[in-house]
């Protein structure tokens, strides 16, 4: 997990400091985001499952910011950090949780279920694995787009999985399949360490070599320390344009890990507070703070005080917005189920179209 | 951002801009009868490539569908005409492969995949199931899913238990998906073009038995719309209704029945969601009585859910209880003779409907 590129010109060298500050900016947003979250869950005021994304942030802003912004991506159920980052504002996000009208899925799909159709996010997807034959059929359609309709340009999707993916049927499938029809999509394992419960060793085989898997299907795979979100970019970010240009599938196994567990409900007993305080030493934030200020001199104390409460005051806004928005009408019910319904599509429901998706 | 606008076009714009064809009254579309027959699997072939001639975004992909042109030879040629690119091939991959597709419509292609056996859909049942029907809901209408899974559903002959599947029943119980079963060439033709034209996902059910089977489809495009059953005999003793390969089992009875003299009213469901319920009640007033035919299960059946919705709208009307005649409830067996029971038939139908009629 050296960075390849050490003692040479770095790509992110070359990015100005306004990019950089608007990492640290995404990320402190996600983190503070997830705090909220957190406490709206324990206040009750967010039902069902909910997984949050704290400690994971340098992953999806890293790679994220290696992307262009119609690039389509997809993402399994640990999805609001994925969400901010590509763009979605924290009150469509944070009132989607609450299950309001205002919620990005209008409060039909809860935390697992981020859609975000103008910022080209093609889901938060609840059952593990299901998610990568979805982005495997992104860059089928995407390429299928330039090659056979002649329409658009040459795109690379991805598709985000947790490690506990790894050993779904869904996944090697989706994987033989890109790697056969040479389709651009990248599969990026965010390897915290633990499916649920269980720890990598325990459920996956090669799990100190996972780029192995995918060689097995004939895709270029990366391991990628996910903690550091310059590293991130610069071993990512050739890979994309590799993907791109050639049109061939790519893997990343993205080491990381998760701060908090694995739903709201973990007593995590399975590791230690050790192993958690060491992992939250070398922390992605810090390390990126650091950089900037120390080796760039872009950011200064006060800045990061100014930063940190204008974070505190936005995700206090769209906890206010959440809470203040109108559940979705009963008649929302039955809205949304059919594209085009007809009579006696149902037995008991007259299905109807309900109002307009506040994102589009 | 909090005052959201009711959405007023017919098609949900999550799909974008939508063009639906245009359909004829029963009486116009063109007639049943001439001297153009082919066979189903033709027939099936003709809508795929008349629509893909349409519209680009509109592929096929499945096992064997390209170059060893359709295992059961429904594309046959269609390699040739559309090339690789939109005639694909896939590994035994069904759910990788249904998952790819349900990505690929998210994304604005139309895409048209070919279960080999609707039996294998099975391991297929995750991305079908739970990504297809759903997308529109739980994406709060910003995706849909324009997708048609087609394929062979039933037992075909002697395969045995794993690969005579009936899906209706299991499937037809989502919301958010449209399900037809054609019994055929004329319907089937009509129907995959409306599948193929709609903006929901379409579970379109084939039997390997009836591709063979052979009937004029007129040269002149058509399409039939969904939810519009078709009364292929008319009689006023009992109302016999059902969808798919049963349909001809009951048209079989009803000449034996006309024999003896009791003339029925036998009903091509064609599509099952939507279901024609209105056409089945029309006829339970005139006949009351009813015989639902259902080559599935009959626990927690389409028969079951036939004939709850008739109970629950024409109970009065009823002067027996209502029968169902479907596979016998145990996996399907090897033996011949033992299929052949298994099977609804024309025999078993008759019998049914004799204890109504004669009650």
């Amino acid at each position: 997990m050296t960075d390849v590129s050490a003692g040479r010109e770095r790509l992110t060298d070359q990015l100005s400091d306004d990019v950089l500050v608007s990492w640290l900016y995404d990320m402190q947003l996600i983190r503070e985001f997830e705090t909220r979250t957190a406490q709206a869950y324990q206040q009750a005021k967010i039902g069902g499952f909910c997984h949050v994304y704290t400690g994971q942030e340098a992953c999806c802003v890293g790679t994220i910011a290696a992307m262009e912004h119609d690039d389509p991506i997809v993402t399994a159920y640990r999805d609001h950090g994925h969400a901010l980052a590509r763009g979605m504002t924290p009150e469509a996000c944070m009132a989607e949780m609450f299950g309001k009208i205002t919620g990005c899925a209008k409060g039909k799909g809860g935390s697992m279920h981020m859609f975000d159709k103008p910022n080209h996010l093609y889901g938060g997807h609840g059952i593990v694995g299901a998610q990568t034959p979805l982005g495997t059929g992104l860059a089928f359609a995407a390429r299928y787009q330039w090659e056979v309709m002649g329409e658009g340009s040459k795109k690379v999707a991805l598709a985000y999985l947790g490690d506990g993916a790894l050993n779904q049927g869904s996944f090697h499938e989706a994987q033989n399949l890109a790697g056969l029809l040479n389709l651009p999509v990248i599969y990026i394992v965010e390897n915290n360490g633990y499916s649920m419960g269980t720890s990598i060793e325990r459920g996956t085989t090669m799990a100190d070599n996972l780029v192995l898997k995918a060689k097995g299907y004939g895709i270029k795979g990366l391991q990628i320390d996910g903690f550091d979100i310059l590293n991130v970019y610069n071993q990512f970010k050739p890979l994309v344009d590799e993907c791109r240009d050639l049109q061939r599938p790519g893997f990343v196994d993205l080491k990381t890990y998760r701060y908090q567990g694995h739903s709201m409900s973990d007593p995590q007993k399975y590791r230690s507070k050790d192993e958690v305080e060491e992992w939250k030493s070398k922390d992605s934030i810090a390390a990126l703070l650091s950089h900037l200020m120390s080796e760039r001199s872009a950011v200064t104390e006060a800045d990061w005080k100014t930063m940190q409460k204008d974070i505190r005051d936005r995700v206090k806004k769209s906890v206010d917005f959440a809470e203040s928005s109108p559940d979705p009408e009963m008649s929302e019910l039955t809205t949304d189920v059919y594209a085009n319904p007809q009579p006696n599509l149902s037995p008991t429901e007259d299905y109807r179209h309900g109002v307009r998706n506040p994102l589009l | 951002m909090t005052t959201l606008s009711p959405i007023e076009t017919k098609i949900h714009p999550a799909l974008g801009e939508w063009e639906l064809p245009t359909f004829l009254p029963e009486d116009q579309l063109p007639s049943r009868e001439g001297d153009r027959v082919i066979q189903f699997r033709e027939a099936l072939r003709e809508a795929m490539s008349e629509e893909m001639r349409r519209d680009k975004r509109v592929m096929l992909m499945g096992e064997e569908v390209a170059q060893y042109n359709g295992a059961y030879k429904i594309s046959q040629g269609m390699l040739d005409e559309f090339g690789p690119k939109r005639v694909i091939d896939t590994p035994i991959s069904e759910n990788g492969f249904a998952g790819m597709a349900i990505g690929a419509a998210m994304y604005g292609l139309r895409p048209i995949v070919e279960f080999m056996s609707w039996s294998f859909s099975l391991v297929a049942a995750d991305p079908i199931l739970n990504n297809a029907p759903k997308m529109l809901y739980m994406s709060g209408g910003q995706w849909g899913c324009p997708i048609v899974f087609r394929g062979n559903d039933g037992a075909g002959g002697q395969l045995g238990s794993t690969h005579s599947w009936c899906v209706e029943g299991l499937f037809a119980n989502v919301p958010g998906m449209k399900m037809v079963i054609p019994s055929n060439p004329y319907d089937a033709k009509g129907l995959l073009k409306t599948a193929i034209t709609d903006p929901d996902p379409v579970f379109f059910l084939e039997s390997e038995r009836m591709l063979g089977d052979k009937a004029h489809v007129p040269d002149e495009e058509y399409y039939i719309p969904f939810g519009r059953a078709r009364l292929a005999r008319a009689g006023d003793a009992c109302t016999l209704l059902s969808w798919g390969r049963p349909v001809h089992f009951c048209m079989e009875a009803a000449e034996a029945l006309a024999a003896d003299g009791i003339e029925v009213d036998v009903l091509d469901m064609r599509t099952i969601r939507p279901l024609d319920i209105d056409s089945v009640i029309e006829s339970v007033k005139k006949t009351s009585r009813v015989v639902v035919v259902d080559q599935s299960w009959p626990f927690a059946s389409i028969a079951s859910e036939v004939i709850t919705q008739i109970v629950e709208r024409a109970f009065d009307f009823l002067d027996h209880q209502p029968k169902r005649v479907n596979t016998v409830d145990v996996p399907t067996p090897y033996n011949k003779h033992l299929e052949h029971a298994y099977l609804p038939n024309a025999d078993r139908i008759a019998e049914a409907v004799r204890s109504v009629v004669n009650a």
